[in-house]
C-alpha cells in the first residue's frame, strides 16, 4: 500500500500525512504539483495547507496545477483520494466534491480536538460503526461547509455525510460545529464513496506520541479496501 | 487596454461572515440604522483593446469567483 502526497506550493501538512502513514506500516511518496504522474500510488492524498497563499479563494488556485487534471482523472477511475482540510477545499473548487468551504462563523481561526460522530456512508475511507465518536483535530479558518439545499438532500439521501461535529455523547446540536458548517458536517464523499474530504486532520492522531490514535481507522480502512479490490 | 471592473459578492441566502460581523460591530457603535452588510472583493482588469466581457465573464467563472457560493457583477471601465 504506497500513498502519493501532493505537495502545493503552501502546503504544510504532508510530512505529517507521510509520518502517519509509514507509521501505520504503508509507503508514502511525494509528489510534486506541477508533476503529472500518480501511477504507483494506491491512493491519493491532498494535505492540509494554505496553497497558494490561499488567495482568490482557498484551494481555487491549487485546482489548476497541472497534478490536478491527473487527481481529477484518478478520482474519476474509482481510485481513492482524500482531501484534508486545504486538501478538502481544493476538491470542492475542483468539482470532485460538492459544496464549497465559507470562513468559521465568528471569523476566527479555530485550532483544536473536536469530536466527530461517523455517519452511515458510502465512504471507502472509513469502516467504522455508525454513531461512533473519535476525536480529532482542527485546524482552519475557512470550515464553515456549505452547499444548496437541493445539494443537502442528495448527499443525505446517498449517504455521502460521512463525518458530523458533535457533543462528547454523540448528539448533533447546531452548535456542534464550532466553524457554523451546515448541517454540523465535518467531512463528505463522492456519490461512489472513493473521494473523501475533511476538515479534520486524521493524520495528527495516528502516532500516539501526538495524543491520539483516532486518525488511524481511515488510513486502514483504504488500506483494506484497496487490498481487497487487488484480490 | 481596456479595463473592467469585478464585484464578487455572496449569493443571497449564502451567510456571509465577515458581512455579519461587520453589521454587529456597527449597531454596537450606535449605527442602529443599519439593516444589511454584505462584504466581498473587488477585482480590476486591465486587459487588453477589444477583450470583450463575455472573455470576463469567463475568467469570474473559471477563477475569481466560485459559482456555487458567489456572484459576480462586471463594469466596463474608461482606462
Amino acid at each position: 500500500m504506497r500513498f502519493g502526497v501532493v505537495i502545493f506550493p503552501g502546503s504544510n501538512c504532508e510530512q505529517d500525512v507521510v509520518h502517519a502513514v509509514r507509521y501505520l506500516g504503508y509507503e508514502a511518496g511525494y509528489v510534486w504539483h506541477g508533476d503529472t504522474d500518480l501511477s504507483g500510488f494506491d491512493a491519493v492524498v491532498l494535505p492540509g495547507g494554505f496553497s497558494y497563499g490561499d488567495y482568490i479563494r482557498c484551494g481555487a488556485v491549487a485546482r489548476f496545477s497541472p497534478v490536478m487534471a491527473e487527481v481529477v482523472r484518478y478520482a474519476e477511475a474509482g481510485r481513492p483520494v482524500i482531501g484534508i482540510c486545504n486538501g478538502f477545499q481544493i476538491l470542492a473548487e475542483a468539482h470532485l466534491l460538492p459544496g464549497a468551504l465559507l470562513r468559521n462563523v465568528g471569523l476566527k481561526f479555530i485550532c483544536e480536538p473536536v469530536r466527530l460522530r461517523v455517519e452511515k456512508s458510502v465512504c471507502e475511507w472509513v469502516d467504522l460503526p455508525a454513531g461512533e465518536v473519535v476525536t480529532i483535530p482542527i485546524n482552519h479558518n475557512e470550515g464553515n461547509f456549505i452547499c444548496d439545499a437541493e445539494t443537502l438532500e442528495r448527499l443525505k439521501a446517498n449517504g455521502q455525510v460521512v463525518l458530523r461535529y458533535c457533543e462528547p455523547d454523540g448528539k448533533v446540536r447546531p452548535e456542534s460545529a464550532p466553524n457554523g458548517a451546515l448541517d454540523s458536517i465535518a467531512g463528505i464523499c463522492n456519490e461512489r464513496g472513493n473521494v473523501f474530504g475533511l476538515m479534520p486532520h486524521p493524520e495528527r492522531v495516528v502516532d500516539p506520541l501526538s495524543g491520539g490514535v483516532d486518525g488511524q481507522a481511515f488510513f486502514r480502512a483504504v488500506a483494506k479496501r484497496v487490498a481487497e479490490v487487488a484480490g | 487596454m481596456a479595463r473592467y471592473e469585478v464585484f464578487v459578492t455572496y449569493k443571497k441566502g449564502i451567510f456571509d461572515p465577515p458581512g455579519a460581523t461587520a453589521e454587529r460591530a456597527l449597531a454596537n457603535l450606535g449605527y442602529t440604522e443599519v439593516e444589511g452588510v454584505s462584504i466581498g472583493k473587488y477585482i480590476r482588469l486591465d486587459v487588453a483593446d477589444g477583450t470583450s466581457e463575455e472573455r470576463v465573464a469567463e475568467m469570474c467563472g473559471k477563477l475569481l469567483a466560485n459559482p456555487v457560493i458567489e456572484d459576480f457583477r462586471i463594469v466596463a471601465k474608461e482606462a
